[in-house]
């Protein structure tokens, strides 16, 4: 353990430099804008080097909360308590991994009010390493519902047609969502005195403390409510198609990327180890939500004419699998599940980037607009291959390891949903190689597609490190397994020990029925 | 045993009200009012500083006139209302034609009335603070008197918070009979015991809560707002939305839970009511505004919905929540009525939504500070009003309250709608024609710092929420 507040300095070092471009940067001509483009670009590479260090110290082989943060905020139970463990370290590594590219992918497309969107990402930064290094669930909360902000902003300003409804969509359904949360966590403030979540998650296999059987239903499902709409779940997903459509290139990136993994790391850090009874009951309402996610919006992403469309939807079935994992209750489930959150946010966020690459030079998401890509743009048609062989679950890539693992842990839990979500794996193969034969493959005839360039040397620099990071995941899956491996070990230890806690001998829930008469 | 000294600043306040009436007399005809304004600001500002020089709890004028912690949070709050509102009116009333010394004059005298309701120790004292507060109102509400829309505005205030100031008074000789005192300390002696509160009883605290309900503009006595916030100057209307609202929900607070916090389960329905009631009708009938004085009506409608919470809770946690939301509503509502003053087009006041768009391209600063207001006003982390809305939402929790709490945060993402709106219209829509330039020396100044202080509230925000529980203590000894 070491004084030296790194986590924090990881957190807040975007938001510094978002300040430093806030202050320091005037005018809005070519100059300034260069500037501004330049000093977001430095302050995500540097966040990533930080966060490189976190890495480094980490230690392996152990379940504990690391590198620990506590410093007195609110009072009274409420505290700034910051610390990573094998969940979070990968989330907080996948985002800021991908936000320097996101920067990268805004080089060019963004040409009005630079400064603001520059701003508007880096502040979602700090927010999104905040979210998944928070060990307080109020200041979890905060770090949560303030992403909506700048994301907002992102999709409303810099948007496409119809950008307005999109963003207000997506506000409000997220808001909707997390506020049930916020009277759930108050409750549990009041049960406990407390908000960190190592306290409370140590008191769900306590029996003077667990929470009772009829209390968590309610609690768990109000953390349901947040989470089901972040992850997206069927059928609460709807914002998510249009989000994605209207937001530009980087926004979708870190929708996709990040965002949607907020609400499987809500799942794996509250609703499986506080509330262990509600979560097994309530398994089965999840897989059944999870394989009509995966098997109807792989057959909506089927008949999508939008690119973005259809990866966004494919999006939803991918987090199916997420679902699925997170809510088999064992290690390869759980070990699953994380891994496609891993490789999803790199998958699906290059996907974007491809599509990002040709909407720049075209202007245009319709799939029947293109066609023949490979003969002009073959580095391009390389990538987009390597990205869609990866979404499909291709041997090799990091697609593969992680729904592998969620079906073996799935074929363990419950055969049926196993087999139906084996079909959803086939479904999936089918929308992703159509679209990429009709993009990349048949004839080139169009006029204005024959003067389509190939990737310039900055668009390789975007697509150069996920393609590496994609293939890394997909042959030595160990180096980030291991970082995972202690903590999902004990959460599923946990898990068990609470369900074993005699239901008779938890406290009585009387008091709180009868003050609930009110 | 009368101890004036208890009653320092209100007295001074009085003296110094008078003083500025000479003052503003004895000047030359036709002299501009920012003299007495300014003197005004300095009186509050000693008089705020009178306030605090006090500390526990006294009482005096033979049980009418109290002063404890609770009393002084609510003088502070209001006496920075007035004094934000004072510094505001500055521009407007030279622009607008209502440059005349009895303006800040008013001001201070219906602040006076503010003080005297949060010290407010006994019904009569109670009404006597509440009469003297609204009747300078009265007349700034219609201080513009060649605009037909501020004159209909003022009588319409005069005409319905004299109906309601007859509910009350109706309210409080029912309590009267049946208790025999008019202290809130003896009626809470007289009820102590008694297993079952009378029904002639229940009906003078119907009729007072109504009368209460009226002065915070809560659903269903809520009717005259939007018309008296649309109809009255817009400093006025801030105003009105800042320290008279602080004072009403402060003096709320105390009637109800001093004389029959005993009896909440009585009561406690009729504020539950009335708190969802105007939850919901401050998120829903916003939705469809294009007058910005109006949309903020509603949404002062919707807030003191939430106060209501805390009052709902009837507990210490209850209080201290209502405290913080004050204070954090306070600050949120002198921010964006600044904004709303600033919005001038050819040195003519704009009122319409639609007049914000594309602010984010012209004005830079004043669409940012906006945006915190916006945001703040719908109770989004990690700004000021979430904060606000947890610390009430926890008392509810708390007192088992939840169908409130989950109305309450339901209505929450509905009013979010709206506030949002504001926001797009000022990022995502095109500029029309530019507002004009400077904003003001006064209200950039106002902005700025409401701005700060909401956006940067959650890094220390123990600070207020552990005077506030101080205060709400001293309501439950």
């Amino acid at each position: 353990m070491f004084a030296f507040p790194l986590l924090s300095i990881v957190t807040f070092a975007p938001l510094v430099g978002a300040l430093i471009i806030l202050l320091f940067v005037r005018g809005d001509d070519a100059d300034a804008q260069k500037n501004v483009r330049w000093g977001a670009l430095f302050a995500t590479v540097g966040t990533f080097l930080l966060s490189l260090v976190v890495w480094a110290r980490f230690e392996y082989g152990t379940h504990d909360l690391q590198m620990v943060e506590n410093v007195e905020w609110i009072g009274a139970g409420i505290n700034y308590s910051m610390a990573v463990d094998g969940i979070s370290l990968p989330l907080v590594l996948l985002t800021t991994f991908l936000m320097p590219l996101c920067i990268l992918a805004s080089w060019e497309s963004i040409k009005t009010r630079v400064k603001e969107y520059m701003i508007a990402f880096l502040l979602m930064e700090t927010l999104m390493i905040g979210v998944f290094c928070a060990q307080d669930l109020l200041l979890f909360y905060l770090f949560f519902e303030a992403g909506l902000i700048p994301m907002f902003l992102i999709i409303g300003i810099w948007g496409g047609g119809r950008r307005v409804y999109a963003s207000f969509k997506f506000f409000l359904y997220t808001l909707l969502g997390s506020v049930l949360m916020l009277l759930a966590i108050l409750w549990i403030y009041f049960d406990a005195g407390t908000t960190s979540i190592p306290v409370l998650t140590a008191n769900a296999v306590d029996p003077d403390k667990a929470i009772p059987a009829g209390i968590q239903t309610w609690l768990w499902l109000a953390f349901f409510a947040s989470f089901a709409v972040k992850m997206p779940m069927w059928p609460v997903h709807t914002w998510l198609p249009d989000a994605h459509v209207e937001a530009p290139t980087a926004g979708s990136v870190i929708l996709a990327g990040v965002l949607l993994k907020m609400g499987g790391y809500g799942f794996i850090r509250f609703s499986l180890p506080m509330f262990p009874i509600a979560s097994a009951d309530f398994a089965p309402l999840i897989f059944g939500m999870s394989v009509i996610a995966i098997i109807y919006t792989s057959l909506v992403a089927l008949v999508q004419e939008d690119m973005k469309k259809l990866i966004a939807y494919s999006s939803v079935a991918h987090m199916g699998f997420v679902t699925i994992g997170l809510f088999t209750f064992n290690v390869q489930g759980l070990e699953g599940a994380m891994f496609v959150m891993l490789a999803h946010g790199l998958i699906a966020g290059a996907l974007f980037l491809c599509v990002g690459v040709v909407y720049d030079r075209l202007h245009t998401r319709e799939i029947a607009r293109y066609g023949g890509l490979a003969k002009n743009m073959p580095r391009f048609a390389f990538i987009f291959m390597l990205m869609t062989m990866a979404s499909v679950g291709l041997p090799g890539t990091g697609g593969f390891v992680g729904e592998f693992l969620v079906i073996v842990g799935a074929f363990a839990a419950n055969t049926w949903v196993a087999l139906l979500m084996t079909t959803g794996v086939i479904l999936g193969a089918a929308y992703a190689l159509w679209l990429y034969r009709r993009v990349v493959f048949g004839k080139l005839e169009k006029d204005d597609l024959k003067a389509l360039t190939d990737l310039t040397p900055r668009e390789i620099m975007i697509f150069a490190p996920i393609a590496v990071a994609v293939i890394w995941l997909g042959v030595y899956p160990s180096s980030f397994l291991d970082i995972m491996e202690p903590s999902i070990v004990y959460l599923v230890d946990h898990h068990n020990a609470a369900l074993a806690l005699d239901p008779a001998a938890l406290p009585s829930a009387a008091g709180t029925v009868d003050a609930a008469k009110h | 045993m009368h101890d004036f000294a208890i009653a320092f600043p209100e007295i001074f306040l009085a003296v110094a009200s008078m003083a500025l009436l000479m003052v503003g007399v004895f000047q030359k005809p036709g002299s501009s009012s920012g003299l007495v304004s300014w003197l005004g600001v300095f009186a509050l500002g000693i008089t705020l500083i009178l306030v605090l020089s006090d500390e526990g709890r006294s009482v005096s004028f033979a049980g009418l006139f109290v002063v404890d912690s609770f009393a002084r949070f609510a003088k502070v709050l209001i006496l920075i209302g007035s004094a934000a509102a004072l510094v505001m009116s500055q521009g407007f009333i030279k622009r607008e034609g209502m440059d005349r010394f009895e303006y800040p004059v008013l001001i201070l005298i219906a602040t006076l009335g503010m003080l005297m309701m949060v010290s407010a120790n006994d019904l009569i004292s109670l009404y006597m603070g509440i009469e003297l507060q609204s009747l300078p109102l009265y007349v700034l509400a219609a201080f513009k008197r060649d605009s037909t829309r501020t004159t209909e505005a003022g009588l319409k205030y005069f005409v319905l918070g004299a109906l309601s100031s007859g509910m009350l008074l109706y309210g409080c000789s029912m309590i009267y009979g049946f208790t025999g005192a008019t202290t809130f300390g003896d009626i809470a002696n007289t009820l102590q015991g008694q297993e079952k509160a009378s029904i002639g009883l229940i009906i003078g605290i119907v009729f007072l809560s109504a009368g209460l309900a009226f002065k915070v503009s809560a659903v269903p006595f809520h009717m005259w707002t939007p018309d008296v916030y649309e109809g009255a100057p817009s400093p006025v209307t801030a105003f009105f939305a800042t320290a008279p609202k602080v004072a009403a929900i402060a003096l709320f607070l105390r009637a109800m839970l001093e004389p029959f916090g005993g009896m909440e389960a009585d009561w406690r329905q009729i504020i539950w009511l009335i708190s969802v009631l105007s939850m919901l009708l401050g998120a829903f009938a916003a939705i469809g505004q294009r007058n910005i004085k109006r949309l903020m009506a509603y949404s002062s409608i919707g807030h003191v919905g939430y106060a209501l919470v805390g009052l709902a809770a009837a507990n210490a946690e209850g209080v201290r929540g209502v405290l913080v939301y004050l204070t954090i509503y306070l600050v949120m509502n002198i921010g964006t009525f600044a904004c709303i003053l600033a919005m001038r087009r050819r040195d003519r006041m704009v009122e319409s939504i639609d007049d914000l768009r594309g602010l984010a391209k012209t004005h830079k600063g004043m669409a940012l500070a906006l945006t915190i207001f916006m945001f703040s006003l719908a109770g989004v982390p990690p700004l000021a009003g979430f904060f606000g809305k947890l610390y009430v939402f926890m008392a509810a929790i708390n007192a088992g309250l939840y169908y409130l709490a989950i109305i309450g945060v339901l209505a929450s993402v509905v009013g979010a709608f709206y506030y949002i709106r504001i926001i797009k219209i000022m990022y995502f829509d095109e500029p029309s024609e530019p507002l004009s330039l400077p904003i003001g020396k006064e209200l950039g100044f106002l902005m700025t710092v409401s701005a700060l202080l909401v956006a940067l509230f959650f890094i220390i925000p123990g600070e207020l929420v552990n005077v506030a529980a101080g205060a709400a203590d001293s309501l439950f000894p």
